[in-house]
């Protein structure tokens, strides 16, 4: 297998972009990754994009050769795969492209990820947001994705004593990151009164503890690391990629409180980088909501089971602490474009690695961890990069 | 959402039918054709089981914010119920006050509407809980 580096990077602001559209947003996110690699169209040799649910937000499918077109590529007749796994389509895009270079099929890959949300109300795109649970067997009940998420949240509490209070600090930490990231949809901190009495939305959770519905689209370059060079001084290696399953139903799982495919993905991405948790410096969770978070930096091995929330309120997860986690905001502050939220992780990573990131930079950033889940928790990719020593 | 797709499930939506694995005993909600602890080893020995609809509640949500079709019944209370048979299942707890649910709480499925197909579609039918 050859080893693989992230080239270039780029990514639009995320929020509420009525200017523009699914194809304006890949295509600039592309454009500033190539640009940012200083590579040609000439170079590339393939495109992976990750969105989830084109078809139903702006009545789009087969959106891969729609971007490939738009950026240019009609006349070089490149191949483009969409890939989907629900709000994980940007990690697993990022993992089939790392794949296909490893693998020596291609050479220079764009990944991309790009969801335009806004085009439809809030009430459909939530719709749309609860068919990636199971819709026969939860959503025609009555469960949102919020809801299920709520769930979790409601046992996490009972069985390990986590507060509202600790919830809302996820949100403060994140907004906090996000108020520094110039891409962000939310770039105010937020105390954590304003968090802690926001509406419900699905009890326990209220409308600070779930991330936005955005726009917004972000892209790398992958080439062969002994090919990097040429392209970059500062190469991003992808030091390994992890996958995992789970139930599709929440209610099938043993326990609501962890997510057994994070704790696999985990698990394979450390063995095959050979590193332990410890050696991680930062890490982009998947934040969608805030109980999210905390069962991921548990069920990531970065704190114990049960002690997550405690550690978010004790700021063990802030910028600079012991673990720097969702330096960019997170999907709470950054924003929460689905399908692209997977790759906008690897964007901040580098950004970081690379020791780009302003204010937010993370000190002595020689390893990132990238985590990025699909529905309730049935898929979870997680990526490990590294700057080169 | 197409008629069928209601339709093929009603069995199961109505009845509670689940399946039961003839190798380790375990019980599935909704029916599974091969179990997912013993995989080969269940293939073709999956029995149709009637559940009793009764059971406890693992946890729940008060939802305020819905989906569009349930919008006259917020906020209401969605819950993951263990049935007595072990399986595990998502459904509303109704006819009751969302504070009077709580973890641990002994349900039972109630035949109930779920929702329809528009004012003059089809009306679809299926199981919700209340407290016992």
């Amino acid at each position: 297998m050859k080893e693989v580096a992230i080239i270039g990077i780029g990514e639009t602001k995320i929020g509420e972009l009525w200017e523009k559209s699914l194809r304006d947003l890949g295509i600039e996110a592309g454009f500033k990754a190539m640009e940012d690699a200083g590579i040609s169209g000439a170079d590339i040799d393939a495109m992976f994009v990750g969105n989830m649910s084109a078809g139903q937000l702006i009545d789009q499918e087969h959106v891969a050769p729609l971007m490939s077109d738009y950026s240019g590529m009609a006349e070089k007749n490149l191949p483009a795969i969409r890939v989907e796994a629900a709000s994980a389509s940007g990690g697993l895009a990022l993992s089939q492209g790392y794949m296909a270079v490893a693998s020596g099929v291609h050479d220079i890959v764009v990944v991309g990820g790009a969801e335009k949300m806004t085009d439809v109300g809030d009430e459909t795109a939530g719709e749309i947001l609860a068919k990636t649970a199971d819709q026969e067997w939860e959503a025609v009940f009555g469960a949102t994705l919020g809801s299920l998420y709520a769930m979790m949240a409601r046992r996490h509490m009972k069985d390990y004593g986590t507060t509202k209070e600790q919830l809302a600090a996820v949100a403060v930490k994140n907004h906090l990151n996000g108020s520094m990231n110039p891409n962000a949809q939310f770039r105010r901190a937020i105390k954590p009164e304003m968090a802690i009495n926001s509406a419900m939305v699905a009890d326990p959770l209220g409308t600070f503890d779930c991330a936005p519905l955005s726009d917004g689209a972000a892209a790398v370059i992958l080439a062969p690391l002994d090919k990097a060079k040429k392209y970059t001084d500062t190469p991003i290696k992808i030091l390994s990629c992890g996958q995992a399953g789970d139930y599709m139903a929440l209610h099938d799982r043993d326990s609501i409180t962890r997510m057994d495919a994070t704790i696999v993905a985990a698990k394979k991405a450390f063995k095959y980088a050979g590193l332990k948790p410890k050696d991680v410096q930062l890490a982009e969770v998947h934040d969608n909501y805030t109980i999210s978070e905390i069962m991921a930096i548990e069920d990531l091995g970065f704190f114990k089971k049960g002690q997550g929330g405690k550690a978010t309120q004790d700021g063990q997860t802030a910028l600079n602490s012991k673990i720097s986690v969702n330096t960019s905001g997170g999907l709470k502050a950054k924003g929460n474009p689905v399908g692209a939220v997977g790759v906008g992780q690897a964007v901040e990573a580098v950004t970081q690695l690379r020791g780009e990131a302003g204010e937010r930079q993370v000190d002595k950033a020689e390893t990132a961890l990238l985590h990025n889940i699909g529905g309730t928790g049935s898929t979870a990719i997680v990526h490990l990069l590294g700057r080169l020593s | 959402m197409a008629i069928a797709r209601f339709w093929r499930e009603n069995d199961s939506r109505y009845n509670m039918y689940g399946k039961k694995c003839g190798n380790c005993d375990k019980t599935y909600f909704p029916p599974r054709d091969m179990c997912p602890k013993c995989r080969r080893e269940s293939m073709g020995k999956m029995k149709k089981v009637q559940l009793t609809g009764k059971g406890k509640v693992i946890s729940y949500s008060i939802v305020h914010d819905g989906l569009p079709e349930f919008h006259m019944q917020l906020p209401y209370t969605i819950a993951i119920i263990e049935l007595e048979e072990g399986a595990r299942i998502t459904g509303q707890v109704v006819d009751c006050n969302g504070d009077s649910v709580k973890i641990g709480s002994k349900v039972k499925s109630v035949f109930r509407k779920l929702g329809e197909e528009g004012k003059s579609g089809v009306i679809h039918y299926g199981y919700k809980f209340k407290l016992i």
